[in-house]
């Protein structure tokens, strides 16, 4: 269980006639990671400094401030706020904030994620330590949650607590609040630039490529895979030959039973879609279930795959069934909604 | 036969730094500052011509110094500065001229136009991270990315014109530092700074040192394309304002755009237009470019560009009106010079 490195990972050909001219890593890519992983390391190492530097400055010795100090949890509170006062924190390049994301966005997360929908991770070592590595995921429920959930759900309970970039809606970064909570988050918005400089870069990728499809679908189309929206993430795997790994998440569809979509009210408030449901603001206890399948290899495709629209379109067909079929198998073993 | 340089722009911040960092260079012969205001500083070998740029008669100028390298650092960013018609005058009218007349001279060897990242405009579904051969992101929404716009048009026309002349193209991002003042570094230094409700961009800076030393690059070596010039990361505005010791004051309403608004009719700031778009959803350029092809490596990131501001701000508490050494330094080295040449020459100071 401990060590689920990349080579661990079975990983399966999607299609028998997959032809054997196996793409190299390009020295271009070699360095790129090279860059990222010093870059990684030297971010690691001034939040270290940075930690250590207000640890240094709270107060020591007698009196009642250092008395109330003395518990290392107000210690930790008391010295993240100084980092946060002073603008003594690291931010990587992407705007990925590991410290917020910890002390502040997932605390709330981690309490919906274990007491309210009760995750269950299934196939978490088919996930690497390291990229490059696609997820492609169902996207359900009206409010993406399902992203905020897969997000704990990696951080938690993958040993090697992996950064994974979400690759966002449009319209994300145009939210008000929103927009740079899901930055700070390593939210990106999906553009293939991006997904693209990520991978070479040796970072992990999720994509929805459902989209907002997905999200708004309307409830008796529950756990039925949209048409995939863009196969961007297909064709940057291929470029790249990181391997694509499907995530069914079965229970963020009945958090928002959505009753009907209204067009009218998305064109007016310039949304892809408005679900009308029932119970809005509070989302319903499902119970949840995220599994990760055995990752695709896309390296035996050869170069310049990524081009060929039929072996993309072909890829993301099986991708899409893949991940059908990993919701229909936890779909059975759920009793109810809720439990 | 050394290099004769002509600057543009020579009485603002970079084309004067420029002017002085070529002062001390023996490969360069001549340099010729060209601007309408009068310079900021005293210089030693610098040969200031107050001309207009916009003016036909430039070309007269450009051949009458023989001048083999222009750098053309005259785009202007502050439009409460001269108005946004006088701006948009000296910035896309003067580029035209300037290029028309480098299209007509027989002695140039380089072209070095001083551009910014603000070609790419800030939009919300814009990538991480910028690269040169990227258009605009969206349809211009301010008067200065416009300009931008038409002064790289302009240098692209020149270019196809006149194959054998080099021509870089540097994309500027904010300029900030300990002695530089710029609108980003006025609305960086308010005591308390106001944001757009709801947003906080990603932001890069390239450091005053980098700016000038990536130009003399430029004017050293033959580097043709078009570059980025930014540091290697990015940092959050919320982030540069704690680090820069000023209070971050959101200001309502979210909806963004009436937020900029807001904005930019506060009474103590003035922002222009395409900074306070900037300032809502922000650009972040790649330096991959300017690192490999050019050659040039930042020796300052963001963070360190925001920390000597921060550092300037703190000595301006203590020292009220700082002077900056180096002018005072100058003026004496002036002054002694003209008295070593004799009292008929040191008149009309």
């Amino acid at each position: 269980m401990a060590e689920r490195g990349r080579g661990d990972a079975r990983v399966i050909p999607l299609t028998s006639e997959a032809r054997r001219k196996a793409r190299r890593v390009t020295p271009n890519e070699v360095a790129a990671r090279a860059r990222a992983a010093q870059r990684r390391s030297q971010n690691r190492e001034r939040g270290r400094q940075n930690r250590m530097a207000t640890l240094e400055r709270l107060p020591e010795g007698g009196g009642l401030v250092s008395g109330v100090m003395a518990d290392p949890r107000l210690r930790r509170m008391a010295g993240f706020v100084r980092r946060r006062y002073a603008g003594e924190y690291v931010v990587d390049e992407y705007g990925f904030d590991e410290e917020l994301t910890e002390e502040v966005l997932l605390p709330p997360l981690r309490a919906l994620y274990r007491r309210y929908w009760r995750v269950e991770v299934r196939g978490m070592r088919h996930v690497p330590d390291e990229g490059p590595a696609v997820l492609a995921c169902n996207h359900s429920g009206v409010v993406p949650w399902d992203a905020a959930m897969l997000l704990v759900a990696l951080h938690d309970e993958h040993p090697a607590k992996p950064i994974v970039r979400i690759q966002g809606a449009d319209g994300l970064m145009n939210m008000p609040v929103v927009s740079h909570l899901a930055r700070k988050a390593a939210n990106t918005v999906a553009n293939e630039v991006d997904a693209l400089r990520m991978l070479q870069e040796g970072e992990i990728v999720a994509a929805f490529p459902e989209g907002s499809r997905g999200l708004g679908k309307s409830f008796k189309d529950r756990y039925r895979l949209q048409r995939f929206r863009r196969n961007t993430f297909v064709e940057v795997a291929l470029q790249t030959g990181a391997p694509i790994i499907p995530v069914g998440i079965v229970g963020a569809e009945e958090t928002y039973p959505s009753i009907t979509d209204v067009p009218v009210l998305a064109r007016l408030f310039g949304l892809p879609y408005f679900a009308l449901t029932a119970n809005m603001p509070v989302p319903l206890p499902s119970k949840w279930i995220v599994e990760f399948g055995e990752p695709i290899s896309t390296e035996a495709f050869g170069p310049d795959a990524e081009s060929d629209a039929m072996t993309v379109f072909n890829i993301a067909d099986g991708v899409r069934d893949i991940i059908q079929q990993i919701l229909y198998r936890n779909l059975l073993q759920r009793r109810t909604w809720f439990w | 036969m050394g290099r004769r340089v002509l600057i543009t722009g020579v009485s603002r911040f970079l084309g004067a730094l420029l002017a002085k960092r070529l002062e001390r260079d023996p490969d360069v012969e001549t340099i010729i500052g060209v601007d309408l205001q009068p310079p900021l500083t005293a210089f030693e070998r610098v040969e200031v011509v107050r001309a207009d740029i916009r003016n036909p008669l430039f070309v007269k100028v450009l051949q009458a110094t023989g001048a083999d390298t222009v750098v053309h650092a005259n785009v202007v960013t502050d439009e409460f500065e001269m108005g946004r018609g006088a701006m948009k005058e000296v910035n896309v009218i003067g580029s035209m001229q300037l290029l028309a007349a480098c299209q007509k001279s027989e002695t140039l060897e380089r072209v070095i136009v001083k551009s910014s990242t603000e070609v790419y405009g800030s939009e919300p579904n814009g990538p991480a991270f910028c690269t040169e051969d990227m258009g605009p992101l969206g349809p211009p929404k301010s008067g200065y990315h416009r300009d931008v716009l038409e002064v790289e048009q302009y240098a692209r026309d020149f270019g196809r014109r006149r194959p054998d002349i080099c021509l870089t193209v540097l994309r500027y991002s904010n300029i900030l530092g300990n002695t530089v003042n710029n609108p980003v570094s006025q609305y960086l230094g308010q005591p308390v700074v106001p944001t757009v409700f709801g947003f906080d961009p990603r932001i890069s800076f390239i450091h005053e040192d980098d700016a000038l030393e990536v130009l003399v690059h430029a004017v050293g070596q033959e580097v043709p394309g078009i570059f980025n010039v930014v540091a290697d990361d990015a940092v959050y505005l919320s982030q540069a304002i704690r680090l820069a010791g000023r209070i971050q004051a959101p200001v309502l309403p979210p909806a963004p755009v009436l937020a900029q608004r807001a904005l930019r009719f506060l009474p103590f700031v003035e922002l222009p237009d395409h900074l306070a778009r900037y300032l809502t959803h922000g650009h972040v350029a790649d330096n991959t470019r300017l690192k490999t092809v050019f050659g040039y490596e930042p020796r300052y990131t963001a963070l360190d560009a925001v920390h000597d501001f921060a550092l300037k701000k703190r000595a301006e508490r203590i020292v009220r009106e700082p002077t900056p050494p180096q002018w005072e330094d100058d003026l004496r080295r002036y002054i002694d010079r003209k008295l070593a040449e004799g009292p008929t020459t040191a008149g009309g100071g």
